[in-house]
């Protein structure tokens, strides 16, 4: 007997603890920078209240059709007539499933024009390119000059923003579960979307439809922030880079010319004017690189420059593994003081 | 023997085409609503255009595909009560096949009416190409 508890005991601990790992790896999708279900914005309540009448609907309909199964083939159940029975086959095959599918589809048909609505006149504008594998970003505030950037997203909180989306090569979609729904960035066309945050925090983007070898590394950070620290932040983007502060990113700006950087890449106020690759402008002031794969540091930015391919299979850059260190180091330092 | 089979019933040939004359009006009715709708957002307005006139052209055509599938219904239905006999119409007699028929007609009929809807209930709501 007792031999038969431990044994009972010591088969059922390790189920146990599956059973828990299977919740906790369920619940951890419900919150966190990059779900739907902890919702940021005012499309994603939309999207997420819709999961949960859906989720909760399925139960109940689950739960109900699994009772009726068990009352047919074990319960005592009267004898029906012909009559009764076809009333249960028409009215649970047929008007049921009706209804539900009507309410389901009305309710769907109701909440769409309001996540398609444009953002209104005055709004912010982002134009967002969906690149081979980045985003090109460009601010469009309301009759200022555009301002360029790349890989990170900043919004202000409580304002409708529109998103002007498109792609030069391959489909691609951009999505941030967290605000909102996904829309597709269709080479030859322009889609939009319209997003407002509903409170500050940092988010996650991705590219939600495949686009190629790293679509899964194609991600970028969201912060949503306060409207007079937004637009501060934005006055510091549109400003030139800082001249290089000491000595060793002074080494990094002259190795950043002379190893061909500028072909690809801008750096405003600099002779670096390229268009191929993201705006390096103030690229040591985001917080990641290479479209959401590194956390942005020194030790990073020389990870990325000498092994570009590495980081991201199939990349357009071309890594500068052959640099010497010391090299490397110096256009690191000097990328990192791009702030 | 539970059915009458009728020495004469109303069709000298029993025909499956009537069969699918309702899935045939619901797509028919898919296809050109969406068709409509693409070339009219593509071709005429601007992105954020009305979409009015799609609206009330599938309107129309609802209500024509509404009205065929209707009358297959009914023809459906009237097959299925000929004679005296009950469902499920499963004898293996020319009167039984007659009603069977009948009465898959009749529900293709129901379902297609519903989906014919389904798709029609879009222009309540969409008011624009967006």
């Amino acid at each position: 007997m007792v031999h038969f508890l431990s044994a009972t005991s010591a088969r059922s601990r390790p189920h146990r603890a599956g059973a828990a790992s299977a919740v906790a790896v369920l619940l951890a999708g419900c919150s966190g920078p990059q779900s739907s279900l902890d919702p940021a914005g005012a499309g994603a309540r939309e999207i997420a209240d819709l999961f949960w009448w859906m989720a909760g609907g399925t139960v109940v309909v689950w739960v109900a059709v699994a009772w009726l199964t068990y009352s047919a083939v074990r319960g005592r159940v009267a004898e029906q007539t012909a009559r009764q029975a076809r009333y249960y086959i028409i009215g649970g095959g047929a008007l049921f499933p009706t209804v539900v599918l009507t309410a389901l589809l009305l309710h769907g048909f109701r909440i769409l024009p309001p996540l398609l609505a444009p953002a209104p006149p005055g709004s912010l504008r982002i134009a967002v390119s969906g690149e081979q594998w980045w985003w090109r970003v460009q601010y469009q505030p309301d009759g200022e000059e555009p301002v360029e950037l790349a890989n990170e997203i900043r919004l202000p909180v409580g304002e409708p923003v529109e998103f002007i989306l498109d792609a030069p090569d391959v489909i691609h979609s951009f999505w941030i579960p967290s605000l909102g729904g996904k829309m597709d960035m269709i080479p030859g066309r322009t889609t939009r979307l319209t997003l407002q945050a509903t409170r500050t925090g940092t988010f996650r983007g991705v590219c939600a439809e495949y686009c190629g070898e790293s679509h899964a590394l194609m991600a970028f950070p969201v912060v949503v922030m306060a409207k007079a620290e937004f637009s501060a932040w934005l006055a510091a983007q549109r400003a030139p880079a800082q001249a290089p502060a000491d000595p060793l990113a002074e080494r990094g700006r002259a190795a950043f010319l002379q190893n061909g950087c500028a072909a690809c890449h801008a750096v405003r106020g600099t002779e670096a004017r390229g268009r191929i690759g993201p705006d390096l402008t103030h690229v040591g002031g985001r917080m990641t690189l290479g479209a959401g794969v590194l956390t942005n540091n020194r030790a990073a930015l020389v990870r990325w420059l000498a092994h570009t391919d590495r980081v991201k299979p199939g990349v357009l850059m071309p890594h500068f593994g052959m640099l010497p260190a010391a090299e490397l180091d110096a256009v690191a330092a000097y990328l990192e003081s791009l702030r | 023997m539970k059915t009458s089979a009728a020495p004469r019933l109303p069709e000298r040939h029993e025909s499956l085409w009537r069969l699918i004359v309702s899935p045939t009006v619901w797509a028919v009715h898919f296809m050109l609503s969406y068709i409509t709708a693409a070339v009219w957002c593509a071709k005429y307005v601007p992105r954020s255009g009305t979409l009015e006139p799609v609206r009330w052209l599938i309107a129309g055509y609802t209500l024509v595909a509404l009205g065929a599938i209707a009358w297959n219904g009914w023809d459906g239905y009237r097959r299925h009560r000929h004679g005296a006999s009950e469902l499920p119409h499963d004898a293996d007699t020319p009167g039984d096949r007659h009603r069977f028929l009948g009465f898959a007609t009749f529900l293709l009929a129901l379902l297609s009416a519903v989906a014919v809807a389904f798709a029609a209930l879009a222009v309540l709501y969409f008011h624009d190409c967006r």
